[in-house]
């Protein structure tokens, strides 16, 4: 049973057939998924969501695919924490962290967004799939394509952390390091992919894949016991999760799974790569693109595909955007792990340490409830925090030897 | 002088399938204009109604985007490579 009318262009409304195509003929601009509202809300209740197994999957009528889902069967649902400790260091009141650090298989989010590209590209036929990554998308195309049995081709920027090649390898795909940046392995992969008949989920498979981050916003409305929350902070590299978990609280409250959107969006990035924040503080509708130079390399995006949306989705949304050095990036990953016990990659850092800065700036107030997203796991990037945590105390075999070296 | 052009799949209709085409022209502006005497209309796809490069296209000479160069101002020379990619791919 099929929801989906076809694809449109948001700009210029021009729809499309379902087919793996991403950019408007006309006006290029990007096509998204066109669906039958009225047709989902006659099947979507809170009861029958509640009925279902606790995966992404369980909001399967938003999602742009025909047939029944065939990968990421146990992505999603992730937990959303209560966050005391956190609440405490940082003087708010109601704070929860929405933890894709734990996601199934590859411990980020991008498993949300893999689990639907796959789908729907076994849908189209495809028996090869590709990806430009910064890491995080790298691991989880590597893995579930590896369950799907596709051929998998997976290209990355030459300096990505250790442990992201280690975790795209293991799963055997051809992993090309490209020479030079993010945006120059997707500029590459956008005309391999004119050559190639392959799925490449992030560019013609972008429509449909880009969908599954609606789910990250379906689930913190549902865990939140079907409200939206006041204040969400979320992590922007090409700009795309942050427009899709503001479509997705949109299309719960459409169907009247929700009572109504009083959320107010704020966009993070890291000081050394931070074009939506600028736009955004320069109230300016043209995203400059800016030479990367951050730690936070799975944001590490110069030249944001959906900048312009994720602009848009920040002051429709009433909210507000922030940057963070590096230096406050590893003080935040430190502190997120010493409160919560969540140990987050880079990224994690990035939208922690602004969440910080926007309290304390006042932007965001401290009685109302507050999101922080956390979309990747701190073990894939040891490196950025390995020199900044002290060392283990080293002492031999002996009770005289601990009490000289360690005891209170 | 010869500048090779690689054309993005939405605009291959206009270069009769051709992925890769030669023009020429001193900078980006020059380029679009003899684009479009050699294939008439693409222009219109490639700017917006006051001629600029539409905000979704990203253009590149020899893989460096022109906004960090002189944007449609950004001079060419024989043997130049440019690249027209549709700025929707990409990213978290």
């Amino acid at each position: 049973m099929s929801y989906v009318k076809g694809l449109k262009c948001r700009e210029c409304e021009r729809v499309y057939p379902k087919e793996p195509l991403y950019v408007c003929e006309y006006c290029f601009g990007p096509l998204e998924v066109d669906y039958d509202y009225e047709k989902i809300k006659k099947k979507l209740t809170k009861k029958e969501i509640e009925s279902r197994p606790k995966n992404l999957w369980r909001y399967r009528e938003l999602m742009p695919i025909d047939g029944e889902p065939t990968d990421g069967l146990n992505s999603g649902f992730t937990p959303l924490i209560r966050a005391r400790n956190l609440e405490e260091a940082l003087g708010v009141k109601e704070l929860y962290i929405k933890d894709d650090s734990v996601n199934h298989p590859t411990l980020s989010f991008k498993d949300r967004v893999v689990a639907v590209a796959l789908s729907k590209a076994k849908e189209f036929g495809f028996n090869t799939v590709a990806c430009a990554s910064t890491g995080n998308l790298a691991n989880s195309v590597a893995a579930q394509a590896a369950v799907a049995n596709l051929k998998r081709y997976i290209f990355i920027p030459a300096d990505l952390e250790m442990g992201k090649v280690v975790g795209a390898l293991i799963y055997n795909p051809v992993l090309v390091a490209v020479e030079g940046n993010y945006d120059q392995v997707n500029r590459l992969c956008a005309e391999i992919a004119t050559k190639y008949k392959w799925a490449f989920v992030n560019i013609n498979i972008r429509p449909y894949y880009a969908e599954g981050s609606k789910t990250y916003g379906y689930e913190i409305a549902e865990q939140l016991g079907w409200k939206a929350p006041r204040h969400i902070i979320v992590p922007c590299a090409g700009g795309s999760l942050i427009t899709k978990i503001w479509k997705g609280l949109k299309e719960f409250y459409k169907l009247q799974l929700i009572d109504k959107v009083d959320t107010k969006i704020y966009a993070a990035q890291a000081t050394g790569c931070a074009p939506i924040v600028t736009a955004v503080k320069e109230n300016s509708d043209i995203i400059k693109p800016v030479k990367p130079d951050t730690i936070a390399k799975s944001l590490a995006i110069g030249n944001p595909a959906d900048g312009v949306y994720a602009v848009g989705t920040v002051k429709e949304s009433g909210g507000w955007a922030e940057d963070v050095s590096d230096d406050e990036i590893v003080e935040a990953m430190k502190l997120l792990a010493q409160t919560e016990g969540i140990f987050t990659e880079t990224a994690g850092g990035v939208t922690v340490g602004v969440t910080k800065k926007l309290i304390e700036q006042g932007r965001i107030p401290k009685d109302e409830s507050i999101i922080i997203s956390i979309t990747g796991n701190g073990l894939k990037t040891q490196e950025a925090v390995a020199e900044k945590i002290g060392k283990p105390i080293k002492i031999k075999s002996n009770i005289a030897s601990f009490e000289e070296n360690v005891k209170e | 002088m010869s500048i090779t052009v690689r054309v993005p799949t939405p605009l291959q209709k206009l270069t009769q399938n051709q992925g890769e085409v030669k023009v020429s022209g001193a900078n980006i502006k020059e380029l679009i204009e003899d684009l479009e005497k050699k294939f008439p209309g693409i222009k219109g796809r490639i700017c917006d109604e006051k001629g600029k490069v539409r905000r979704f296209i990203n253009i590149y000479v020899n893989e460096e985007d022109i906004r960090f160069l002189q944007m449609d101002d950004t001079p060419l020379k024989d043997g130049d490579e440019v690249s027209i990619i549709p700025a929707i791919a990409g990213g978290r």
